[in-house]
């Protein structure tokens, strides 16, 4: 599989391999830190981002491709539909179908409200599903909410929103025994403790793992509980526009069958957003890591009414992506992979950081060593060793099958055995660091519009560690749920209006935009123009 | 040039270049997927393919997002399949063997013909994690079927109708909620942080001055 040249460089990793493996490379200072991201990280790539002409995020900056979509034409423009007579009413309407979406359908089912969720592909497509490495939760005696606390706002750059950090790491442990109680399975030893490692920027070893299907063990389970309780799901369907009442609060959403097109008008007391990440925005080229339906969708819809974001100028670009073989060119490497010990290697063989360091701090390290001439070259661009062969040396044979058969699935589907040679890797686009702005209890600016997950901005700051967004799922999912039924008890929804679709669109005329696409985007476009 | 092949999507010939998995060559014949294609990369089981190579006679099943295609390939999706799905309460079954019987009593139909395995997308021991859930053995047909991503190609293939996946969901369930032994340092955590022991450190976290927490951020020491 690999080329020649790639092998030539494999012989020097090999020949250094048992010396690599037994040092443990220094930690980088916080200046060193900070001069590596500011020439190296794609967040600091000034003329990749542009500023807001409009919305409440006006004169702030964010990835071209962000400002274009939240800049474009509604789906609706030219179109507005009856909303007279809904085709569903509800409670508390939930737009999503991933691991934030499912908690929080489960929690609001549990108060004794009426759910719905809508979903554009089907529940458990979601970038959930893909997570691999883990979750965290101090749970460890040596460990505590404090300590993890620090390790997640420091990550993030001392940019979060400290209540909902702790919110985060507080409720942690409780929902690890929620999901064990729900049936998901934990990585544990004989006696029941928790088989937990380290993730880049972690104090304590607090990741828990289901082997390298983490997510898709909690995403299944939470799927299967979401049908065991008979929420109804619409999926093949997306919202395209939210809905509010006469009072200005959010009182539901304008749906659309993916397949045949028709429109839908769903009404509701309450909304949560629970669309997810943005990787298939591709942000300055970049692959990603995330599913089909990875589009910022719940950013343009909450936007449109007036939600403001936070964080929207930073991505985390996740250190390995797959670089090599180009069928899998951007697929996720799990982290625990360097978390069980495989290092990273320049083509000469050399270990050129502590390969734990945190996703932005290791990103644009390699990058660097990309470009100080250190890389290995692939047919279709480059990248570095991860030298995972170094997982069994250190921790007997059988490991890699034993705690990551996905990776080892992954790479064998093209000949190559991950337990014997390295892989190539390069970052790849992988999680929106920030989102539209939400209080503790979920609740944006606008009345009865709940958002949760990765579509939320805040928890985060602007580096989001390992292990922190299936907790921000399984935590924020359940809290927007909670506070979402809580809400809907008491809401009398008024009449129905569309108007902020027209007065958004006189601004972006008084702006001077003339848009030539419409938002939300819904599903990214890879179909060859067959006739150009 | 690009070497290309030729594949045959639902019998209509299209050549695509030889380095595509089969779900990128989809969108290189034109297509735009909506159904048959979540993840894009192993996990979901929303792009399960059967297919048969030209000239050959055994009928093949993958993932068209992770599988490159070749020479001949003649293929169609299975982007839905009517598996049986029973409502249960977690809280109320028990891992007995009484419960497979109620909910899926199909696996004792079993004829033992391996097709289930023989189409597993994800190369798993399908008629072996049955048999251990016929037995109530559901510890091991939870380890045996853990990295079922759920597409449904052995079921497509069962004569007695058994909706596979699904029996192994309520296996990992019952494995991991009552099987599996319960954690002892977690139970104390949530205990502790419900009784307001481990408020006041990190409350004294929140307070320090940005100074201070980078200060203490940069310093803290880091377990081995």
């Amino acid at each position: 599989m690999y080329t020649e040249e790639m092998l030539e460089s494999i012989k020097l990793v090999e020949a250094a391999r048992e010396a690599n493996a037994a040092m443990e490379p220094r930690r980088m200072t916080a200046e060193e830190k900070e001069q590596v991201l500011k020439e190296n990280h794609p967040d600091y790539r000034e003329d990749q981002f542009d500023v807001l002409s409009v919305g409440p995020n006006k004169g702030e900056k964010a990835p071209k491709e962000l400002v274009k979509l939240l800049q474009s034409d509604s789906r609706l423009k030219d179109n507005l539909p009856d909303l007279s007579c809904p085709d569903y009413e509800t409670d508390v309407l939930i737009i999503g179908g991933g691991g934030a979406g499912a908690s929080a359908a489960i929690e609001a089912d549990e108060a004794g409200q009426k759910v719905m969720m809508v979903t554009k592909l089907r529940i458990g497509d979601a970038n959930t599903m893909m997570a691999e490495g883990g979750i965290q939760a101090a749970d460890k005696p040596n460990d505590s909410p404090a300590q993890h606390f620090l390790d997640a706002y420091g990550g993030g750059h001392f940019a979060a929103d400290k209540e909902l950090v702790y919110k985060l790491v507080t409720e942690a442990p409780d929902c690890i025994q929620w999901l064990n109680k729900l049936g998901v399975e934990f990585d544990k030893d004989k006696d029941g403790n928790m088989i937990t490692t380290h993730g880049g920027g972690t104090s304590r070893k607090r990741m828990h793992a289901a082997k390298d299907y983490s997510g898709a063990e909690i995403m299944r389970t939470l799927r299967d509980e979401v049908l065991n309780r008979q929420i109804p799901v619409i999926d093949f369907t997306s919202a395209i526009e939210l809905i509010l009442d006469d009072k200005g609060h959010c009182a539901g959403a304008v749906l659309q069958n993916m397949e045949t097109g028709e429109i839908l008008i769903a009404k509701a007391k309450v909304v949560v957003i629970a669309t997810g990440g943005a990787g298939r925005m591709h942000y300055q080229g970049f692959p990603t890591s995330n599913h089909y339906g990875a589009t910022a969708d719940g950013l343009v819809l909450a936007y449109r009414v007036g939600a403001p974001l936070r964080e929207q100028y930073t991505l985390q670009y996740h250190p390995t992506g797959a670089a090599f073989p180009e069928q899998i060119f951007g697929a996720l490497v799990t982290e625990k992979v360097r978390s069980l010990g495989a290092k990273l290697v320049n083509v000469k063989g050399e270990v050129f950081m502590n390969p734990l360091e945190t996703r932005d701090v290791t990103a644009a390290t390699v990058i660097r060593e990309c470009r100080r001439g250190n890389q290995v070259n692939t047919p279709g661009g480059q990248g570095v060793w991860l030298d995972t062969p170094m997982i069994d040396l250190k921790n007997g044979e059988g490991t890699i099958e034993k705690r990551i058969p996905a990776m080892l699935r992954m790479f064998g589907k093209y000949g190559i055995d991950i337990r014997k040679q390295p892989i190539i890797i390069y970052p790849t686009l992988h999680y929106q660091n920030g989102g539209v702005k939400v209080g503790t209890d979920s609740q944006t600016c606008v009345e009865n519009l709940f958002v949760a997950g990765e579509a939320a901005g805040g928890v985060h700051g602007e580096n989001r560690l390992m292990g922190n967004s299936l907790l921000d799922v399984i935590v924020f999912g359940r809290n927007a749920g909670k506070y979402a039924a809580a809400k809907a008890k008491d809401v009398v929804v008024g009449k129905l209006t569309l108007d902020h679709v027209a007065k958004f669109e006189k601004e972006l005329e008084e702006a001077g935009i003339t848009p030539d696409t419409v938002s939300p985007m819904l599903l990214p476009d890879y179909t060859r123009k067959v006739n150009d | 040039m690009e070497q290309m092949v030729n594949v045959f999507i639902m019998g209509k010939q299209y050549k695509v270049p030889a380095s595509l998995t089969i779900m990128k060559a989809f969108e290189y014949a034109g297509y735009k997927l909506i159904r048959g294609c979540g993840c894009r990369n192993g996990f979901c089981g929303a792009c399960a393919t059967v297919y048969r190579i030209k000239g050959d006679r055994e009928l093949k099943v993958c993932l068209a997002c992770s599988t490159q295609v070749e020479e001949g390939m003649c293929l169609t999706q299975l982007p839905f399949y009517p598996l049986i799905k029973e409502i249960y309460n977690i809280e109320e079954v028990k891992p007995t063997e009484q419960v497979m019987m109620q909910l899926y009593p199909e696996i004792y139909a079993c004829i033992g013909c391996n097709s289930c395995t023989n189409s597993c997308t994800q190369e798993l021991n399908v008629m072996q994690y049955i048999a251990y859930a016929q037995r109530g053995e559901y510890e091991k047909c939870a380890e045996e079927s853990f990295d079922c991503v759920m597409c449904g190609c052995c079921s497509t293939r069962c004569p007695a109708g058994i909706s596979h996946p699904q029996v192994a969901m309520l296996a990992r369930r019952l494995n991991g909620k009552y099987i599996a032994p319960a954690c002892g340092h977690l139970a104390d955590r949530v205990e502790e942080i419900a009784s307001g022991k481990c408020e006041a450190a990190i409350r004294a976290n929140m307070a320090l001055s940005d100074a201070e927490i980078r200060e203490m951020y940069n310093n803290r020491e880091i377990e081995k």
